[in-house]
């Protein structure tokens, strides 16, 4: 029991203070979960960081739920789940519950008038990094990826799978040619 | 209401089991699902939310799936649609746990995600494509030069590694200048 409220307490934490997303909590959940903790060994780190980003949905829940089925299980899952969830779910609950009023504000229009450019701005910034150094030919499946989803509304998961469908073959081509 | 929540949780479990690449990729996963497919919210509402999401702790999956919720459903459509994106990702870490398969070691697993990278940074350009040219007025994230400005001084920051934070707040600051200005003067 005690056990599982450290766990959850943990996540609590790391869920409070992980603006940003993604990357940036990579540190902090690092410092938690290795340094003051003990729950996992460097090198286990390295292992989970690559089944979290291999894995469908956010690096944090991924990050929680094996961290918590490694000490407590199932239910050690779900307590670290919950402590990332609960911060955002009652920050965000109480933003929707007052924004709505808050929107007809003209000051505050005019501040998300300013931010909506920059936001546009902190989505394009990373495309810069992820593709130098790409292939053309890759570079131009991204640039058709972008220009369906984005002219005819096609849902993104189509290219998902078909990537996944790619890899696979390609794997099992690899697997017959060393077979042989 | 039924409908409303059923719909709520189809669209968040395959945000969750789709949501590869991180943040930004899904946003376009979300923005698919939320404005094109459910009309759930308009563009100017959507980068609202991202501009939110990010001034407050908390992946930007998990954040959309409590403010949509209660937009479309009240509390119980935000409690409803946050457990439904954290479904995903709990059965399959737990699974990939439980059976520790070693990921990094398995050719098929290396292979899927090489495969999937030139996916996932088309799904980051489509989300900024939808931002900047939406297919309808409703919300528009450039309205005129100014919002120009502020997006390339933006990006110029964002590149050099300042702190996405604090390029929010301060763009916020300058709309409340630049537009405020207008209103005060109009």
């Amino acid at each position: 029991m005690r056990e599982l409220f450290d766990i959850f307490w943990s996540f609590l934490k790391i869920g409070a203070f992980t603006f940003g997303g993604g990357y940036a909590m990579i540190p902090l959940i690092q410092h938690e979960v290795i340094h003051n903790r003990g729950w996992l060994a460097e090198r286990d780190f390295i292992d989970l960081l690559t089944l979290a980003q291999a894995a469908p949905g956010p690096i944090a829940l991924n990050t929680a739920v094996f961290v918590g089925y490694r000490r407590c299980g199932y239910v050690g899952s779900l307590a670290a789940v919950l402590g990332v969830v609960v911060p955002s779910f009652v920050i965000i609950l109480i933003v929707a519950i007052f924004f709505a009023d808050m929107r007809h504000n003209a000051w505050v229009d005019a501040a998300f008038k300013g931010m909506r450019p920059a936001v546009v701005a902190l989505i394009v910034a990373p495309i810069m990094g992820l593709t130098r150094g790409m292939r053309p030919w890759l570079l131009a499946v991204s640039a058709a990826v972008a220009l369906v989803v984005w002219y005819w509304g096609v849902s993104p998961v189509w290219f998902l799978v078909a990537g996944a469908a790619v890899g696979i073959l390609l794997a099992a081509r690899q697997g017959k040619e060393v077979d042989r | 209401m039924i409908i409303t929540l059923l719909q709520l949780v189809w669209s968040y479990l395959k945000i969750g089991f789709f949501g590869f690449g991180g943040g930004y990729a899904m946003l376009s996963l979300i923005h698919s699902e939320v404005v094109v497919r459910n009309g759930w919210l308009t563009n100017g509402e959507f980068s609202d939310i991202v501009a939110i999401s990010q001034m407050t702790p908390g992946p930007i999956a998990l954040n959309s799936a409590t403010y949509i919720g209660y937009e479309v459903a009240g509390i119980t459509g935000s409690i409803v649609a946050t457990t439904a994106v954290c479904i995903p990702a709990l059965t399959l870490m737990m699974l990939i746990t439980r059976f520790f398969i070693k990921l990094h070691n398995n050719n098929y697993v290396q292979s899927v995600v090489v495969c999937m990278r030139p996916v996932v940074v088309g799904m980051i350009a489509s989300a900024a494509l939808l931002l900047i040219f939406p297919h309808s007025d409703d919300g528009r994230s450039f309205i005129d030069g100014w919002s120009w400005v502020i997006f390339i001084v933006t990006l110029l920051a964002s590149t050099r590694k300042v702190n996405p934070i604090l390029l929010i707040i301060a763009s916020g600051i300058a709309g409340v200048v630049i537009y405020g200005w207008d209103m005060i003067m109009g």
